[in-house]
């Protein structure tokens, strides 16, 4: 995380204040007042928006959010009828939790967060549910920040969210940390809501470049944070947290210098972050601890051999292979297969992968772009330049955006000066 | 050089549907903007009016007459006001120009009258 302070202004302060204050708002109040919560965080935000552009930024700008937030929550609270005559305890309350102003400074993660993730990843909500409203609640994104991220409408977004808040209320379910009986299985929701952040922000190559990088931030700053709490840094939330970092590591060379999405085989691999790689490691070895052996060991360990090769060549392939056939026995997807049929053909040629992508029937990934481009790959690779044309001419169908579509682009090029003929005959 | 005071008037609805780090990105705007006038020493000073309802007073049959106004349904309200110092009416509108409230409302400019 960077800390560079622009006029007093520490990055992403706001982001990081929204999901500190709502955090400690609910925990003082209550999930059934999650919406007021939000409400009045919104509203110290925009009280700064009016204030600071003429009083300039106050020298403590985390606290003065925090104390505006807190007298608009008591002063709602105060009309509301429930709590007349109770003001002192809702103060007390709200004393309690408000966590000193100094250390909300930093994207450091309060325990309030980490039960608003449990809340935000709960079993009862959507899958897709919980992701959004992680984004929202904990890492202070906007709406219209998820829904650019996620290449979905705002209004589709802003549905997901209302349907996971609102199962929130009718389930009554409350901010607080799962008793030690169901933490496997919580955490496990809260992993998957982490793994599936990131790999929007990582794996989509489309949308806004900006806030997908964002997203990756905060999926690296949530299960970085799991790891630092005793109870929570499971085998398998040190292997996530393994498998972010080396991921992370690669987001710099994801692209060239003319802006073509580079894969993997192709990036320049001193732009890999050094400093990543070593946590990754890091991680790795201490999620090795226990016999827990979980898809994210498998996948870290697939990216850490990337992260080892200096070249592509020297990719320990065979041994990836091993990793994935492990993957597909942990955690079955086709996805994985087509991965597995790749790294099949870097270890037995491009028979086999061809023969491996052919075995792979699931009409889910009949227009998968990857699926078609490593046809593509392998039937070059065979000398067999039209099937292979013909297959990039199918990938480029399916490419969802521009980036991914000028490498196919470039491939087809490439074919034609081979001898393809450029155009379907 | 001379005072020229800027009124800035908000559009109500510029910022709605704002998330933290829009809030954020807009209070740098504006900082960056008031830091490099305070810096080149031409900032005298700004100030916040207080949001709501405040008092018209208007004279007639003899009488003041104290209201309430302006209110928040008028289209435009003052928000605030910066006082710079520039040579001319002219350098006024280029700083002015570069105020990042021109997305969010208008910026009014008058010179203030200080002959004696």
């Amino acid at each position: 995380m960077g800390g560079e302070s622009v006029h007093g202004l520490v990055e992403h302060l706001f982001r990081h204040q929204a999901g500190r204050l709502v955090a400690s708002l609910v925990r003082s109040f209550g999930s059934s007042h999650l919406q007021l919560a939000e409400e009045v965080v919104q509203e110290a935000m925009m009280a700064a928006l009016k204030r600071w552009p003429y009083a300039g930024v106050p020298d403590q700008p985390a606290a003065w959010l925090h104390q505006v937030a807190r007298n608009r929550a008591l002063d709602r609270l105060r009309r509301d009828g429930r709590f007349r005559g109770r003001e002192d305890a809702i103060r007390a309350r709200l004393d309690l939790h408000t966590p000193p102003a100094e250390s909300a400074l930093s994207g450091e993660i309060s325990d309030d967060q980490l039960r608003l993730i449990f809340l935000c990843c709960h079993p009862d909500l959507s899958a897709d549910g919980r992701a959004a409203l992680t984004l929202k609640l904990v890492g202070g994104f906007s709406v219209d920040e998820i829904a650019r991220a996620f290449f979905a409408q705002r209004s589709t977004v802003a549905q997901r969210l209302v349907r996971a808040q609102k199962r929130i209320r009718d389930r009554g379910l409350e901010l607080e940390l799962p008793p030690p009986d169901q933490l496997p299985t919580r955490l496990d929701a809260v992993l998957e809501a982490i793994y599936l952040i990131f790999n929007e922000g990582y794996a989509a190559h489309r949308g806004d470049e900006l806030v997908r990088r964002d997203l990756c931030a905060e999926a690296l700053r949530l299960v970085e944070h799991l790891v630092t709490v005793e109870s929570m840094a499971s085998p398998a939330v040190r292997a996530l947290a393994a498998l972010l970092n080396f991921q992370g590591s690669r987001l710099n060379a994801r692209v060239d210098a003319a802006g073509v999405l580079a894969p993997l085989e192709l990036q320049d691999r001193s732009t890999w972050d050094g400093a990543m790689i070593r946590r990754g490691f890091a991680h790795l070895e201490s999620a090795a601890a226990g016999d827990e052996l979980s898809a994210y060991h498998l996948q870290a360990g697939i990216a850490s051999h990337h992260a080892l090769a200096p070249t592509d060549e020297a990719t320990d392939w065979a041994r990836i292979l091993e990793l994935y056939d492990l993957l597909r026995a942990v955690a079955p997807s086709p996805v994985v297969d087509l991965n597995r049929a790749v790294a099949a053909g870097r270890v037995h040629g491009p028979y086999a992968a061809l023969a491996a992508l052919d075995a792979i029937d699931d009409p889910k990934l009949a227009d998968y772009y990857l699926l078609h481009a490593a046809r593509a790959d392998a039937l070059r690779r065979l000398g067999e330049k039209e099937a292979s044309a013909s297959a990039l001419r199918r990938a480029l169908a399916a490419a969802p955006t521009g980036p991914e579509r000028r490498v196919l682009e470039k491939r087809l090029e490439e074919l034609a000066s081979e001898g393809a003929s450029p155009q379907p005959s | 050089m001379a005072n020229y005071m800027l009124l800035l008037r908000d559009e109500p609805s510029a910022f709605e549907g704002l998330g933290p780090e829009d809030f954020q990105g807009i209070i740098a705007r504006y900082t960056a903007w008031s830091d490099a006038l305070a810096a080149k020493g031409q900032l005298v000073d700004g100030n916040k009016l207080v949001d709501g309802v405040g008092r018209v007073l208007r004279s007639g049959d003899g009488a003041v007459r104290v209201i309430d106004g302006p209110f928040a349904e008028a289209k435009e309200i003052i928000g605030g006001y910066f006082t710079i110092t520039a040579g001319s009416y002219d350098e006024a509108v280029e700083i002015a120009r570069g105020c990042p409230h021109l997305d969010y409302g208008s910026v009014e400019i008058r010179e203030v009258d200080e002959e004696h």
